[in-house]
């Protein structure tokens, strides 16, 4: 093979792996907006928390540690070792529960039935409470986090796609980072935990059923609420999913929230209220704009993966509003 | 009330509730009924005269549609239920049929029925018996049972809505304009079935419908509304035979011709009678 066709290989291969992170944070978004009809615009927010609760467990932080200090003259920041990752991950998933069961209790129950627009006002007005909660409760330097997945270059896979070119050209191999690897393996693993559970559990189907109709689903006796609290639970799972793998490509610091906004044009592809959508339109998006950079960037003096996804987006809005997988409305002839 | 022997079970009582919706429309003007245990209730009226408000208010699924009961009190086996909410409602037996059968489109008809016994915590074998049974109902539905609800029929749709609400070990069931779409036919066979479960599983129905004359011939007793009020109420049989609603609802007129004037009189004093 030749090295310009092993290059536009790699290229692809660093783009589904791009992608993969995009639909995981897509993700969260389409499974609020299914059953509750809000746009989440806190997903990103919740990621980056999850993510620095996390941190903050692993290395025994004291959470709110400036604010005692401050109040009490003390001077505290650690309790202790900090603890194993396992704990760590459980203990942040329960904060996370907790989180959708308040939000449910002190938000959500008080906007039922809303238009909205107001229901999406008071999402942005949650991410930034988070963001500055956030702030305040683990402190705003930028930390690392390392829950054992290992990362840099594949030696392996370099040496194995070597042999591929062809004799005498000058090829080194493909770059591929394991984090990349590890990270596409756990994202599908939880997408078809996440299926399984949709399809098989009553749950799940009653998920599926308030997504259908809400009003419906109420006269069967499904309480949304409860409905609401286990959805932005799962949202939350999904967010610490997504934040453990940004945080650890990147370092968790506040800019982490930005990943919301990749999540976008994401969704404008693949439809707000599809599952499949959001990974495909991931994937899309993260190949796309890899390829894009390879082939046209070095025309056009680079930088296109900045803004890339965005146009593709706005060519969709005006051909295909509804994305490739939009709601697919059932008529009966 | 006075139509109905008193010695007979009252399971649903109704009294003087009044219903807004967004602050601002008055929807019922203190509507009052008793559906008694093991009956067929048929809630008569045209368009907009508040059959499904007050169904909707039985249920407590108003407030999805910023409703409210303002005045008056629901009580269901003597006790007062008017601020349960909708899940603690199925949970004790009262089970609503919306309107337009509202199935679950994207979910199987089996799925569908399955989610009908979402509240019920005795177990997957009296689930799976349950399911069992309703098919025997519905034959035609065992037959879709693997086939997405949207696209089943019309007549389908509303078996699955019957179907599904029956999951829920129901005592009463709530039913909003079954006929609502379908052909002639298709209402008989489902008013059929209606007569079929209360007779053999002892299910009490209130059912809204505007098909005044099939209504009445399955119905044990009936109420009229006009404007958010009970005009009229009767046995089904006294009521069919009655000149006034023959005139006005069954479309047989008593041989001489009234001139539209004079009907618009007699409705309006009607009215102010009532």
């Amino acid at each position: 093979m030749s090295p310009e066709f092993l290059y536009t290989i790699e290229v692809i291969l660093n783009g589904l792996m791009a992608g993969i992170m995009y639909s995981l944070v897509a993700l969260g978004f389409v499974l609020i907006f299914k059953a509750s009809g809000i746009f989440n615009y806190a997903q990103g927010v919740m990621a980056l928390f999850a993510a620095l609760t996390l941190v903050g467990f692993q290395s025994g932080q004291i959470p709110f540690s400036h604010l005692i200090n401050v109040m009490f003259g003390t001077e505290y920041h650690h309790w202790g070792e900090g603890m194993n990752n396992f704990l760590a991950i459980v203990l942040t998933i329960l904060v996370m529960i907790a989180f959708a069961w308040l939000v449910e209790k002190l938000v959500l129950k008080h906007l039922v039935n809303q238009a909205p627009i107001i229901l999406f006002m008071a999402t942005i007005g949650l991410a930034f409470f988070m963001e500055g909660f956030g702030d305040l409760m683990w402190g705003a330097n930028i930390k690392t986090l390392d829950v054992g997945i290992p990362s840099g270059g594949s030696f392996w896979w370099e040496d194995v796609t070597r042999t591929w070119a062809t004799e005498g050209s000058e090829y080194y191999g493909m770059y591929i980072d394991v984090l990349d690897v590890w990270a596409t393996g756990i994202a599908v693993a939880l997408v078809i935990v996440l299926m399984l559970f949709s399809q098989f559990t009553k749950t799940g189907r009653a998920l599926r059923a308030v997504a259908d109709d809400h009003q419906a689903a109420l006269t069967v006796g499904i309480s949304l609420r409860t409905i609401w609290v286990i959805v932005w639970s799962i949202a939350g799972i999904v967010a610490l999913v997504a934040g453990i793998m940004w945080g650890s490509k990147s370092g968790v610091q506040f800019s982490l929230s930005l990943i919301a906004l990749k999540a976008l044009p994401v969704l404008i592809l693949g439809g707000f209220t599809s599952i499949p959508g959001a990974i495909i339109g991931g994937l899309i998006i993260g190949v796309g704009e890899k390829l894009f950079e390879f082939w046209v960037g070095p025309l056009i003096g680079g930088a296109t993966e900045n803004w890339f996804a965005y146009v593709l987006a706005l060519f969709f809005l005006m051909f295909r509003p509804q994305g490739l997988f939009g709601e697919k409305i059932i008529e009966r002839v | 009330m006075e139509g109905q022997s008193a010695n007979e079970n009252i399971v649903l009582s109704v009294n003087n509730i009044e219903v807004i919706y967004d602050h601002v429309i008055l929807v019922l003007k203190g509507v009052s009924l008793d559906v008694t245990e093991g009956g067929i209730v048929a809630l008569l009226g045209a368009n907009g005269a508040g059959k499904t408000t007050t169904i909707k208010s039985i249920s407590n699924i108003l407030g999805t549609e910023r409703g409210e009961v303002t005045k008056g009190s629901i009580e269901y086996m003597g006790e007062k239920v008017e601020n349960l909410s909708p899940t603690e409602l199925v949970q004790k037996g009262v089970v609503q049929v919306m309107e337009g059968r509202h199935c679950f489109e994207h979910l199987t008809v089996e799925e569908n029925l399955l989610t009908g016994a979402y509240t019920r915590k005795d177990g997957r074998k009296a689930v799976s018996d349950s399911l069992e049974k309703v098919y025997s109902y519905f034959p035609r539905l065992k037959l879709r049972r693997k086939s997405q609800a949207g696209y089943t029929s019309g007549g389908e749709q509303q078996m699955v809505a019957v179907g599904r609400a029956l999951m829920a070990q129901p005592k009463v069931i709530l039913l909003d304009e079954p006929s609502m779409g379908l052909a002639p036919q298709l209402v008989e066979e489902i008013f059929q079935i209606v007569k079929d479960l209360n007779q053999k599983e002892g299910v009490t129905f209130l059912l809204a419908e505007q098909n005044t004359s099939v209504a009445l011939r399955y119905a044990t007793y009936g109420y009229i509304l006009e404007n958010g009020r009970v005009v009229m109420d009767g046995e089904a049989r006294s009521l069919s035979e009655n000149e006034d609603v023959k005139e006005f609802y069954l479309g047989l007129s008593g041989g001489d011709k009234k001139s539209f004037r004079d009907v618009k009189h007699y409705r309006r004093r009607k009215r102010w009678l009532a």
